[in-house]
C-alpha cells in the first residue's frame, strides 16, 4: 500500500481516526507520519546544560531593577579570551581558565547551586602543577597535628613533626624562588 | 567479512568479560574532565589552537601504551565518515557533540577499548575508562593513573580552591563523571523503578537511558552517575554513587525473587515470547529488541534459559543499533530496511550461538 500523504513511500503506519463518529483509516509512511504529527518526533535531548543559563540569568522584572553598580558588574569582560560574564551567563559556559578568576565573586552562588552548596574542591591534585598546592595542604595538616601533640604532651612526636613542617616549607620556598624567575 | 567475524569486531573486548555483579551491572565508567591550562577551552578557541592540541596529541601519545592499554590509537574526527563517528558513539567510545559539533575533534583509543581520550570535546581532555561490572574502585585507581601519565607533559589548568577548571560549571572540581550501566527489568516489571528515580535524585545522583542525556532507558538500561564535582574528593563521590547502586542491586534481587514466586510462570512465558520473537521475526525495530532483549537476559539470569551466553544483551544492545546496521549492510538504510537488518542480524546472532554450543 503506497502512503496516503507522498504517494512514493510504502505506508507502514496504519491507524483509524474517529472524530465526532466519522471513522477515518490513515495509511503513511513512517517519514510523513512524523511530519504530520501522527508519531511523537523524537524530542530534543533535554540537557542540564540548556537549564544551567536560567540558574545565572535574573529574570526580566528584577532585570529592570538593577543599579547601575550592578550593571557595571555585569560588563566585567576576561582578559584572556574576550567573555564577558554577560556571554558566560546567557551561554552556561566559561571561555577559558582565566574566567574563573575574572568572575570569581560572582561563582559562588552559582556553584552553590549546582554542587549542593559547595564552592571549593576537594580531591586530586596534580602531581607536577600542583605540587606546592598539596604540600601547603600537607603543611597545614602537619600544624593541626603539630598542636594537638603539643596539647597531649606528646613532646616527642611534636618534635618529629615539626622538622617535617620545616623540610616542606623549605622545600616550598626553594621552589617559590625558582617560580618567579 | 563474515557476520561471524563482524559482530566479533563489532563489540568491545572488555564488554563480553564478567565482572561483579554483572548480573545486574553491566559496566562502570569514570570520566575525568581536563583543561589545557593557557589555551581558551575548545567551544571558544580558534582552530589554530586547537590544531596546535591536536597536533601534541598526537605527537605525544599516538601509537603509545599505558599499563595493559596498549597502543591507543588516534583518531581525528574529520578523517572519519559520518557512519563511522556513529559507531564510535554507539560503542560509547566518543560523545555525540564530538561525533557531530567538533570537528577539530580526536580520540585517542585504546586497542582494547577500554580507554578512550577524546581530544578538544567541550574540555580539551576528557579520559574515559571502562570495566565491566561493578568495578568502580579499580576503574577510579586507573583513571588517576591514567590521568597522572597524561599530566607529566601536560600543564592541566587548575585552581587551588576551585580544582580542575573545566569549560561548563556543572564539571569544575574533580572533573569527574562516574557511572554504572544498570540492567533493572524487575524494577520496571514491578512499577518501582520511576518511583525510585526521584530519591535517588535526591541524593544528588542521575538516572539516564543507555545514551547519555535525553536518552530513555531502553531495555531496562539504566545509567547511574553522580552531578555533584566540586566540594566533594572523588572517592568520597564514589562512595555515595555505590552506596545507592548496592541498594538498587539488592531491591532488584529482591524484585526478581519476588516475580518468581507470585508469577513464575508468567515471566517465564514472557522470557519465552521474547526470545521466540528475536529468534523468528524479519522486522523488529529497536524499541521491541531493546525490550526483548531485556526479558531475554532476565531469562538467562533466571535460569529460564540455559543456552545463550549472557552477554547477549550487551553485544546486541550495541549491534542493533542503526549504524551498526548501516555497516553490517554495508550501505545506508531506511528506517523500514534497518528494521529488516536488525532481525537478521539477531537471527545470525542466535544461529552463532547453537553453533557454539556443539
Amino acid at each position: 500500500m503506497e502512503c496516503q500523504e507522498c504517494h512514493k513511500n510504502h505506508a507502514i503506519v496504519h491507524f483509524a481516526q474517529v472524530i465526532n463518529g466519522d471513522k477515518t483509516e490513515i495509511h503513511v509512511c513512517q517519514q510523513c507520519a512524523k511530519e504530520k504529527g501522527y508519531v511523537s518526533p523524537d524530542e530534543d535531548a533535554y540537557s542540564l546544560h540548556h537549564l544551567l543559563s536560567g540558574l545565572f540569568n535574573p529574570n526580566s522584572e528584577a532585570m529592570q531593577k538593577l543599579t547601575e553598580q550592578e550593571k557595571e558588574q555585569q560588563e566585567i569582560q576576561c582578559d584572556k579570551c574576550g567573555m564577558t560574564y554577560q556571554e558566560f551567563a546567557s551561554i552556561g559556559k566559561f571561555g577559558c581558565a582565566s574566567c574563573y578568576q575574572t568572575f570569581s565573586e560572582h561563582l559562588n552562588p552559582l556553584f552553590r547551586k549546582v554542587h549542593s552548596g559547595n564552592t571549593i574542591h576537594e580531591g586530586k591534585v596534580p602531581k607536577r602543577v600542583g605540587s606546592d598546592i598539596s604540600q601547603r595542604k600537607k603543611v597545614r595538616e602537619l600544624k593541626v597535628k603539630l598542636q594537638q601533640a603539643i596539647a597531649d604532651e606528646a613532646f616527642e612526636d611534636a618534635a618529629k613533626i615539626r622538622d617535617q613542617i620545616k623540610g616542606l616549607e623549605k622545600n616550598l620556598n626553594q621552589h617559590g624562588g625558582e617560580g618567579e624567575v | 567479512m563474515s557476520s561471524e567475524q563482524f559482530m566479533n569486531e563489532a563489540v568491545s573486548p572488555w564488554l563480553k568479560e564478567d565482572g561483579p555483579d554483572s548480573d545486574i551491572i553491566m559496566s562502570s565508567r569514570i570520566r575525568l574532565a581536563r583543561n589545557f591550562e593557557q589555551s581558551p577551552f575548545p567551544l571558544f578557541a580558534e582552530e589554530a589552537i586547537l590544531d596546535s592540541i591536536l597536533y601534541f596529541m598526537e605527537k605525544e601519545y599516538n601509537h603509545q601504551s599505558f599499563l595493559h592499554y596498549k597502543e591507543l590509537e588516534f583518531v581525528r574526527m574529520s578523517e572519519l565518515k559520518p557512519m563511522e563517528k556513529q559507531v564510535l558513539v554507539e560503542k560509547h567510545l566518543i560523545s555525540p557533540h564530538l561525533a557531530d559539533k567538533s570537528n577539530k575533534g580526536a580520540a585517542l583509543i585504546s586497542k582494547n577499548e577500554q580507554v578512550s581520550i577524546m581530544v578538544n570535546e567541550e574540555d580539551h581532555i576528557r579520559t574515559q575508562l571502562y570495566f565491566p561490572g561493578f568495578q568502580l574502585d579499580k576503574a577510579l585507581e586507573e583513571a588517576f593513573l591514567l590521568d597522572d601519565w597524561l599530566e607529566e607533559k601536560i600543564d592541566y589548568a587548575f585552581d587551588e580552591t576551585r580544582g580542575y577548571l573545566t569549560s561548563c560549571p556543572t564539571n569544575v572540581g574533580t572533573g569527574l563523571r562516574a557511572s554504572v550501566m544498570m540492567h533493572l527489568p524487575a524494577l520496571v516489571i514491578t512499577r518501582k523503578m520511576n518511583r525510585m528515580i526521584p530519591a535517588i535524585n535526591q541524593l544528588g545522583l542521575v538516572v539516564r537511558g543507555i545514551y547519555g542525556e535525553g536518552s530513555e532507558a531502553l531495555g531496562n538500561i539504566f545509567q547511574i552517575s553522580n552531578q555533584i564535582t566540586l566540594g566533594r574528593s572523588e572517592p568520597d563521590i564514589i562512595e555515595d554513587l555505590k552506596g545507592v547502586v548496592e541498594k538498587l542491586i539488592e531491591h532488584e534481587r529482591h524484585a526478581r525473587n519476588l516475580l518468581m514466586e507470585q508469577s513464575g510462570i508468567e515471566l517465564e512465558d514472557r522470557v519465552f515470547r521474547s526470545y521466540g520473537l528475536l529468534k523468528y521475526s524479519r522486522i523488529v525495530e529497536s524499541k521491541e529488541t531493546a525490550k526483548c532483549l531485556s526479558d531475554v537476559r532476565l531469562g538467562i539470569d533466571l535460569g529460564f534459559i540455559k543456552d545463550i551466553s549472557k552477554s547477549i544483551l550487551n553485544e546486541l544492545v550495541v549491534l542493533t543499533q542503526p549504524a551498526f546496521l548501516q555497516q553490517y549492510a554495508k550501505k545506508m538504510l531506511t528506517p523500514n530496511e534497518r528494521d529488516v537488518f536488525r532481525a537478521s542480524l539477531i537471527r545470525e546472532r542466535f544461529t552463532l550461538e547453537q553453533r557454539e554450543e556443539f
